[in-house]
């Protein structure tokens, strides 16, 4: 089954990226766009159909690798 | 002094780390490859070079942190070992957990390449023992901006382990920290390129001293 991972920087971390992003959307005449964060989205397709197991596997890849949990906060969805 | 310069897919500053240390030891480093599951024995220290392993992909040195080798360079650096990681190596380091903190995209969202002014933070490590009050190294990156948690950065400064600061801030990092040392002050992580600046053909000195300074402090220790 196919698990999504949702790697976003956590609160408090200043994102150089979404702030370009958010200026850039100004600069198109995009009004009121308070505040822009980016991050990242990484499908993984796993052996198992067992849901449980799925996202215990997805979110040990996630501590291990897939997000820095210095700068970035995790979710996992099955899909 | 027995070095050692790892090679991952994508570095490409091992040759100059090579001829920086070759220059300063007068014995030419070992190469070790990043798929390597062991170090050559008897190593005084192990140099990460700069680059762009494995593309930069998921997060700058996250890939590499995770190679065969660098188990072996962890066990190393808790032994007590000497271990340099300079631009990319500094941010595999971090990422190998050896470091603390996180090296985000610049906070200007350019690469910079230039040379850099950098005030010497602290004399008391292997690697700025041997250094003055300041030093020029070239800077080339795009994902250098130094943060950690206020706990951290305290944390740093009260153990003095800000080894390197920027003179003019060029990517935004907290406290303009541009290398840090580990507890134990045997591994040292800095943005700055030491082996780049180190022939007058490349526009500087300064990276001699660092690399003789290492050699004398690691004779007199």
């Amino acid at each position: 089954m196919k698990v999504r991972v949702d790697i976003t920087l956590k609160p408090g971390v200043l994102d150089p990226q979404g702030e370009a992003v958010r200026h850039a959307l100004g600069a198109l005449g995009f009004e009121g766009v308070n505040g822009v964060r980016q991050g990242k989205v990484i499908v993984l397709d796993l052996a198992t159909d067992d849901e449980q197991a799925a996202l215990a596997q997805a979110s040990q890849m996630a501590e291990k690798l897939l997000a820095n949990q210095v700068i970035e906060n995790f979710t996992v969805t099955a899909i | 002094m027995k070095a050692a310069v790892i090679t991952f897919p994508g570095s490409n500053c091992d040759r100059d780390m090579h001829v920086g240390l070759q220059r300063a030891t007068g014995i030419a480093p070992q190469s070790v490859w990043h798929k390597d599951t062991s170090i050559p024995e008897g190593l005084d220290l192990i140099a990460v070079p700069g680059g762009f392993s494995f593309g930069d992909y998921l997060r700058c040195g996250a890939i590499a942190a995770r190679a065969p080798v660098m188990n072996a360079v962890v066990d190393f650096a808790k032994r007590g070992g000497l271990v340099l990681g300079v631009c990319n190596g500094f941010q595999i380091l971090i990422e190998a957990g050896l470091l603390p903190g996180a090296l985000m995209r610049n906070a200007g969202l350019k690469y910079v390449c230039k040379a850099q002014t950098l005030r010497v933070a602290t004399h008391d490590s292997a690697f700025t023992a041997g250094l003055g009050d300041t030093a020029t190294y070239a800077i080339a990156h795009h994902d250098g901006n130094y943060i950690a948690d206020d706990e951290e950065l305290a944390r740093l400064m009260g153990e003095d382990r800000i080894a390197f600061t920027y003179e003019g801030n060029p990517n935004g990092s907290q406290m303009d920290i541009a290398g840090i040392l580990s507890e134990n002050r045997r591994v040292l992580g800095m943005m700055p390129h030491p082996e780049r600046m180190n022939d007058p053909a490349l526009g500087g000195t300064d990276g001699e001293r660092f690399f003789n300074g290492l050699v004398g402090a690691l004779e007199t220790a």
